[in-house]
């Protein structure tokens, strides 16, 4: 007899049922403990000063009095220039996560054709330009799409002419996909790589091609990684303001540098934080919409 | 894992090719950065020779070997507690049903939609007034290299949880079910089946933490404290007073230093997968 | 708990946090007020702009003093400001800009100077000991260096005798005949851009008119689409590499800058004939440093003659120490572009108050 000890059994009464449902209820929120309570430490309280702030007043010298609570710097958002820069930011935002979802579809469906080892190397040299400083890339590109730099040099030696990207909005896009590509390959290629294969061969053994297959099973089935790579775009996207400052030199106020000079050179706290608070708000539900849309979580 | 069948025909060449000029795309700064950090030229962009002055002043320049020293310290400490706290946070969110869920499930976002300044300045009037309030009660404290750990985990744990969670909400139960239905322990099942099914999970998470740390600028800025300046920041207050190439000297330094990390956890995810069985789908 | 109570009681210790902010500053003597000459009580915890201050100077103060002078950077006054003002940043001297000292002074953010402590006071021109408008009495704040901000230009592509205007950026015919859209960067910087229009139509950079202000903000707007980018840090180097023909900046990067260029002969630096600013750096001790003594201490080292001479050699901005003249090179000395002849329309920036908030705003606006 091999050394299996004896497990009682046990009768499934709803007794049973309950108790054990509700260990598996407290056995969870124990699992949660720790994450939330120093989230609620270490940022849900943080938190709570800058919406406490939206409510305060700016002093004269730009500090914050906590008293006098009102709604100024949430009325502030209806001027105009806040919903240019709103406009300009969500449109920036939109371009850059649609040009990524583009390009990162055929590279993360590429690679998940590739074998397991080659796989993990094809990810892993994704992410790995993505560890040099972020602001020594954007200022690589500055280098890169300067007027007279290599790039103009060689479409002017491949007969396009020289280009002068640098510094327009087209030199922000490129800088900004640049940026957020990974995180738009990670989650496709996540979920791209979990789809049945048989069901793909299903499609094929029922005279669907290739537009077919992808339109019906591919692209449904990969829509949790659409979603999820969308969002992890979208987001940070619409907050930007290094790339665009670097490359588009400061032009346009996007949301991100908006808050920024808020927080900076405007001394105005409270409408920093009434700006953030809003744009988060916004994030969230959009976010959480999005997921409802999508299907499942992340 | 499945690996979907390949034919081999021009579409399969086309994704190829799109593939290549994507790479090229991603690695064309990092060119740049590696050209220049060998150029003997002030002027970042103009080659003047070859040489390895750079690295040499990188290894001379105090202030700047002292931040790396600081940022590698931090991320380390910040990706270890963020890594456990975040899975552990992951599986309470894919695997369990519990009262006060979706508040959970929301905080965990926030830190992701956060801009960062407003983070930056929150963090910056929280551990002031905490200094003020540890104070009343008669203990000392000052900001420095460990109010900017517990910045960074503050937000890694999010970050954490999804590339977790992304790789738990694929995973077949039924291995762990059928473990428990033969008398493991939970404890025994969590080592010996889930975990190393959702290690590819975990290192993702790890490396995307330690990312995250190394590269952040304005959270740490308002963070730290004297003498807890960290790699990124320095180089960002360098940049303000003239980028010469001992910045990309620096850059592809942390590049080598990060290939190796990449390399190392590759391997040791391998062994790991490569000793206990992986199911197949069919 | 629920979760329910558990935010409950984050609420609560938030707004306790709140309240121990709002709770009594401490009502002791101001810090530092018994340091004697000399006296060090610590490390010294400085907080300067990037590159501002000679290494060797540093190791000087240590090696004489026996402490270890322990540097962060920031990279703005704003940057820099909020930290300080919450209190509790560790650090004990910081290096502000005029304006932002009236603004911490009004923050209680600095402590007074302890003059007793530091007598090489004295060695200060007497333009700089007292009658700065922003410290009219020195109280606060010790001048560091000072500078002006101005326009670089490529004598190459602009020629020896381009007309030193602000119109070379505000007049849209001008900018045509020198060939010049696209090719310029001014700073972005609300006071300076915002201020460099303001006297470019003939008004005081500190106005509090918002007609003026207007004016200024339509000039700018009307600039945004001939300029390149609004660039704080890199304008010097855009300059050197020939990006850019004409960049707002300050004087000493440029001067920098130029004598590393391959032919410093090709570029030059100037305050247009209408006016610029007039800028000063200035040191000050944090209300709640932890080394008071230490930080007046530095000071004092840093306004001897001949440690204030090094300042200057190292980083090519002027000296506000009379004393220091004499050691200071004379390449230096005698570069207008550090000590710029005519002195009569450059202005301070100042502090002003509830206005400032307009500044701000018009720049955004201009900007686009």
């Amino acid at each position: 007899m091999t050394a299996v000890e004896e497990h009682p059994v046990v009768e499934a009464t709803p007794e049973f049922e309950a108790l054990a449902a509700r260990q598996e209820r407290r056995r969870g929120a124990l699992y949660a403990l720790p994450a939330y309570l120093y989230l609620v430490v270490f940022f849900a309280i943080p938190f709570l000063i800058v919406v406490v702030y939206s409510f305060a007043t700016r002093t004269r010298t730009g500090g914050v009095e906590l008293g006098g609570w009102n709604l100024d710097s949430y009325q502030r958002l209806g001027e105009e220039i806040v919903r240019d820069v709103l406009v300009r930011s969500v449109v920036l935002a939109i371009v850059t996560t649609l040009i990524c979802l583009v390009i990162a579809y055929p590279f993360a469906y590429f690679i998940t054709t590739r074998s397991p080892a080659v796989r993990n190397v094809m990810l892993a040299l994704v992410m790995i330009p993505f560890w040099t400083n972020f602001l020594v890339r954007n200022y690589a590109w500055r280098l890169i799409l300067a007027n007279e730099g290599p790039l103009s040099n060689t479409t002017d030696a491949v007969g396009l002419g020289p280009t002068e990207i640098l510094f327009t909005q087209s030199a922000v896009v490129l800088g900004m996909v640049y940026a957020f590509l990974p995180f738009m390959v990670l989650p496709l290629y996540a979920s791209i790589e979990r789809i049945d294969t048989s069901l793909i061969e299903a499609s094929r053994d029922l005279y669907g091609n290739a537009r077919q297959t992808f339109t019906s099973v591919i692209f449904p089935l990969s829509l949790p990684g659409v979603v999820a790579g969308s969002i992890l775009v979208f987001v940070p996207s619409a907050g930007a303001y290094v790339t665009p400052a670097i490359l588009g030199g400061n032009k346009n106020v996007l949301l991100g540098s908006y808050i920024v000079d808020q927080f900076g050179n405007a001394r105005n706290f409270p409408f920093g934080a009434s700006l953030s608070v809003v744009l988060m708000v916004l994030m969230l539900t959009a976010t959480l919409a999005y997921f409802r849309s999508g299907g499942r979580n992340l | 894992m499945t690996t979907i069948a390949r034919p081999r025909n021009l579409g399969s060449r086309l994704l190829g090719l799109q593939a290549a000029l994507v790479y090229a795309f991603f690695y064309l700064p990092i060119l740049v950065l590696v050209i220049f950090s060998f150029s003997d030229d002030r002027l970042v962009g103009r080659w003047g020779g070859f040489t390895l002055g750079w690295y040499e002043a990188f290894w001379n320049d105090q202030e700047l070997t002292d931040s790396l020293w600081v940022s590698l310290q931090v991320a380390a400490s910040s990706t270890v507690i963020s890594v456990v706290l975040g899975t552990l946070a992951a599986f309470s969110l894919e695997r369990f049903r519990f009262r006060g869920q979706r508040v959970f499930d929301a905080l965990l976002y926030l830190p992701i939609i956060i801009p960062d300044v407003t983070m930056g300045i929150m963090m910056l009037i929280f551990f002031s007034e905490g200094i003020d309030l540890l104070d009343s009660v008669g203990i000392e404290a000052s900001k420095g290299i460990g109010t900017v750990t517990l910045s960074h985990i503050a937000f890694n744990i999010s970050f954490v949880s999804v590339v977790v969670r992304a790789r738990l909400s694929g995973m077949d139960t039924n291995l762990e079910e059928a473990a428990m239905d033969l008398y493991a322990t939970r404890w025994q099942t969590f080592w010996r089946v889930t975990f190393p099914q959702i290690l590819p999970g975990i290192i993702g998470g790890a490396l995307l933490a330690i990312t995250l740390s190394l590269d952040d600028v304005v959270v740490t800025q308002f963070s730290a404290g004297p003498g807890a300046t960290t790699l990124p920041v320095r180089v960002f207050s360098l940049i303000r007073k003239g980028v010469t190439p001992i910045i990309n000297a620096v850059s592809v330094v942390m590049l080598v230093a990060s290939l190796l990390l990449v390399v190392v956890s590759l391997i040791v995810g391998g062994l790991r997968s490569s000793s206990t069985p992986v199911a197949n789908d069919d | 708990m629920s979760t329910k109570m558990l935010r409950l009681l984050a609420a609560i210790l938030a707004f306790g946090l709140l309240s121990a902010a709002c709770g009594g500053d401490d009502d002791e003597s101001a810090v530092g007020a018994d340091c004697e000459a000399g006296q060090t009580d610590g490390d010294l915890n400085l907080y300067n702009w990037a590159e501002y201050i000679d290494p060797e100077l540093k190791t000087q103060f240590e090696e004489e003093f026996g402490v270890t002078v322990n540097e962060d950077n920031y990279d703005s006054n704003e940057q820099m400001q909020p930290i300080i003002s919450q209190g509790n940043s560790g650090y004990d001297l910081i290096v502000p800009s005029d304006y932002m000292v009236s603004i911490l002074i009004e923050g209680g953010d600095i402590a007074p100077i302890n003059r007793s402590a530091v007598p090489n006071l004295s060695n200060l021109a007497d333009e700089f000991a007292s009658g700065l408008p922003f410290d009219p009495d020195g109280t606060y704040s010790v001048p560091y260096q000072w500078g002006t901000t101005g326009l670089g230009v490529d004598l190459s592509v602009v020629g020896e005798d381009v007309p030193q205007t602000w119109g070379l950026i505000f007049d849209a015919d001008l900018a045509a005949e020198y060939g010049l859209e696209g090719a310029m960067t001014i700073l972005n910087d609300p006071r300076e851009t915002m201020g460099a229009a303001l006297k470019y139509l003939g008004y005081s950079l500190n106005t509090t008119d918002q007609g003026q202000l207007d004016e200024a903000k339509a000039v700018v707007a009307d600039a945004t689409s001939r300029v390149a980018a609004y660039e704080s840090d890199q304008y010097d180097e855009l300059l050197v590499s020939g990006q850019t023909s004409v960049a707002h900046g300050y004087s000493g990067n440029f001067l920098v800058q130029f004598f590393e260029a391959d032919d410093p002969e090709q570029f030059t630096y100037f305050v247009p004939e209408e006016g610029g600013t007039r800028w000063v750096d200035n040191m000050a001790v944090v209300a709640d440093a932890p080394h008071p003594c230490t930080a007046h201490a530095f000071i004092n080292f840093l306004l001897d003659a001949e440690n204030g001479a090094a300042l200057t050699n190292w980083n090519y901005y002027a000296s506000p120490n009379a004393a220091a003249v004499p050691y200071i090179d004379q390449e230096v000395l005698d570069d207008p572009i550090v000590y710029p002849a005519d002195q009569s329309k450059l202005e301070f920036i100042a502090d002003t108050g509830d206005f400032e908030i307009e500044f701000s705003d018009a720049f955004n606006e201009a900007r686009g």
